[in-house]
């Protein structure tokens, strides 16, 4: 009785803690099971890879709401400077960059079969492609900052400028150009294509279950990180009173039995 | 103060009166913030006046950025190996804009990098951020503005000039001298903290450039095919946009960078 209660309150508090982490699982497993069987709607030259709505699109809603957190620490960073805060927005960059590759990826496969060629210089392609850049270059230059604090209140000013540079390009240049994106320049869009909401039903899904995952990974990263300073805190402060000690208990004898031998 | 004497060249009764002016105006600047307003306002003039000084003094940085822009229009002009005007639109306006972009690099890259560190100390305790980074970028737009008409004189003297609507054009050239200070001056700020200050300077500028580079060449291009002017507004609007946007979070975030 006893065991099955400890169990019970066990299995509360890790769903209670982690019931996102659940819904994510539960999200994404639908997400594969229905994107993958569930019927479509048949459209010529689409046919059956209109299911990589499911799998690229939400990518970019990752990535962006990891990138505008990342934004957000970097903010809350430079308000009220603490390492918990740098460490926040270096990871949730981290995850959005690696969601915007499986999303360049995933898009140049798909344009492959579709549009005839990976890169056609579309301009949600070279967006994306820029907000990479822009990413890697923040990576570049907190490797090239040693200080510490320096690092991260530099790098926090790069993220914040950056994000505000790179908000037209991924929001408004995209509506003043064409694009072979369905949606832009006379290409039929989502609405258009589910009339039966066959769509809708795995998508808005598949957008919160990779989302999720996207912050289940970086809050892993993020608590690694912690761990790793605490650690590293912890070895500096043994190291820095173990070793006046350690120094001192050697160094003591001989200076004692000099100090007699002169008298 | 005595090192800044040693370093550099400002004449002893400008910097005196430099130093008095901007200490008067920074005390009584406390009270109210009409006299604040009117303080960071002088603060500029001033700087920018010391800027313009200290360029006037060292021209061969000036020169040198002015022979960059000749000689990279002439290294273009000869690697077409074209007759006069034969070039087409599309490569003439990227062309351009290329070049545009990499003097831009290099005559704004040296407004902190290149500043002595004892300088910098110096400016820090006389002045405040807001007015430096303003001065700056006023500075940067100013001599962005010369290098662009030297840049469009010379090109269009070598290559021909294909342009058609040429009000719109020097509205955008106005408008992409404007776009490079502000975003560029920023740049070099962050730029300077790191080591590899030049490498870095390149790889944080150029994709934030983008977007405005990319609104500047259409509506550049709009302009070298005569359509009237109207057709542009939208571009144009977006420009001044980000170029306000991005003004603002430089003066918003100078300050932080300026006192790490």
């Amino acid at each position: 009785m006893l065991i099955e209660k400890e169990i019970l309150s066990a299995v509360n508090k890790l769903f209670k803690r982690s019931w996102w982490k659940i819904l994510a699982i539960i999200l994404l497993v639908y997400t594969i099971v229905a994107g993958l069987l569930a019927p479509v709607p048949r459209l010529a030259i689409l046919n059956e890879t209109i299911r990589v709505l499911h799998f690229h699109v939400p990518m970019w809603f990752g990535m962006i709401i990891l990138l505008t957190l990342s934004v957000v620490y970097s903010i809350k960073y430079l308000r009220n400077p603490g390492t918990q805060h740098d460490i926040y927005a270096i990871e949730f960059a981290n995850i959005g960059v690696v969601f915007g590759i499986l999303g360049i990826l995933s898009g140049a496969l798909w344009a492959n079969y579709t549009w005839g060629s990976p890169w056609s210089s579309d301009p949600k392609q070279n967006g994306a492609a820029i907000a990479l850049l822009i990413y890697f270059a923040y990576f570049i230059l907190r490797n090239s900052l040693e200080d510490e604090q320096q690092r991260a209140k530099i790098s926090a000013i790069y993220n914040i400028f950056a994000f505000a540079a790179l908000v037209p390009l991924l929001f408004i240049l995209p509506r003043l150009t064409d694009s072979l994106h369905p949606g832009n320049g006379g290409n039929p869009g989502f609405n258009a294509y589910d009339l039966d909401s066959n769509l809708r039903i795995v998508f808005y899904p598949a957008v919160i279950g990779w989302t999720l995952l996207g912050g289940w990974l970086a809050s892993l990263r993020i608590r690694l990180q912690i761990i790793k300073n605490k650690l590293h805190e912890k070895l500096e402060e043994n190291y820095l009173h173990a070793s006046p000690y350690a120094a001192a208990q050697p160094g003591s004898q001989p200076l004692e039995s000099s100090a007699d031998t002169r008298k | 103060m005595g090192i800044v004497n040693s370093h550099h060249g400002i004449s002893c009764n400008i910097k005196s009166l430099l130093i008095e002016k901007l200490l008067a105006y920074r005390i009584t600047g406390d009270s109210c913030k009409v006299v604040l307003d009117f303080m960071l306002f002088r603060e500029i003039t001033l700087l920018l006046k010391k800027e313009i000084i200290l360029e006037w003094r060292q021209r061969y940085a000036l020169n040198g950025i002015l022979l960059y822009v000749v000689s990279a229009v002439f290294v273009c002009y000869l690697s077409f190996n074209l007759q006069r005007g034969l070039l087409n639109v599309v490569t003439w306006n990227a062309l351009f804009w290329i070049i545009m972009l990499f003097v831009a690099f290099n005559a704004i890259s040296k407004s902190f990098i290149q500043e002595r560190y004892g300088r910098l100390i110096y400016y820090y305790t006389i002045a405040s951020p807001q007015g430096i980074i303003l001065a700056k970028i006023l500075y940067n737009l100013l001599l962005m503005l010369l290098l662009s008409v030297a840049c469009f004189v010379f090109y269009a003297l070598v290559m021909g000039n294909q342009v058609q609507n040429g009000w719109l054009f020097g509205g955008n050239l106005l408008l992409g001298a404007c776009g490079f200070s502000v975003t560029l001056t920023m740049i070099s700020g962050i730029a300077s903290k790191a080591h590899n200050s030049n490498t870095l300077m390149a790889i944080l500028g150029f994709p934030v450039m983008v977007p405005m580079l990319l609104m500047i060449i259409k509506v550049s291009k709009n302009a070298i095919d005569g359509l009237p002017t109207n057709v542009s507004y939208d571009e144009v609007w977006v420009l001044l946009a980000i170029n306000v946007m991005v003004g603002t979070v430089s003066y918003i975030l100078f300050p932080f960078l300026w006192r790490s």
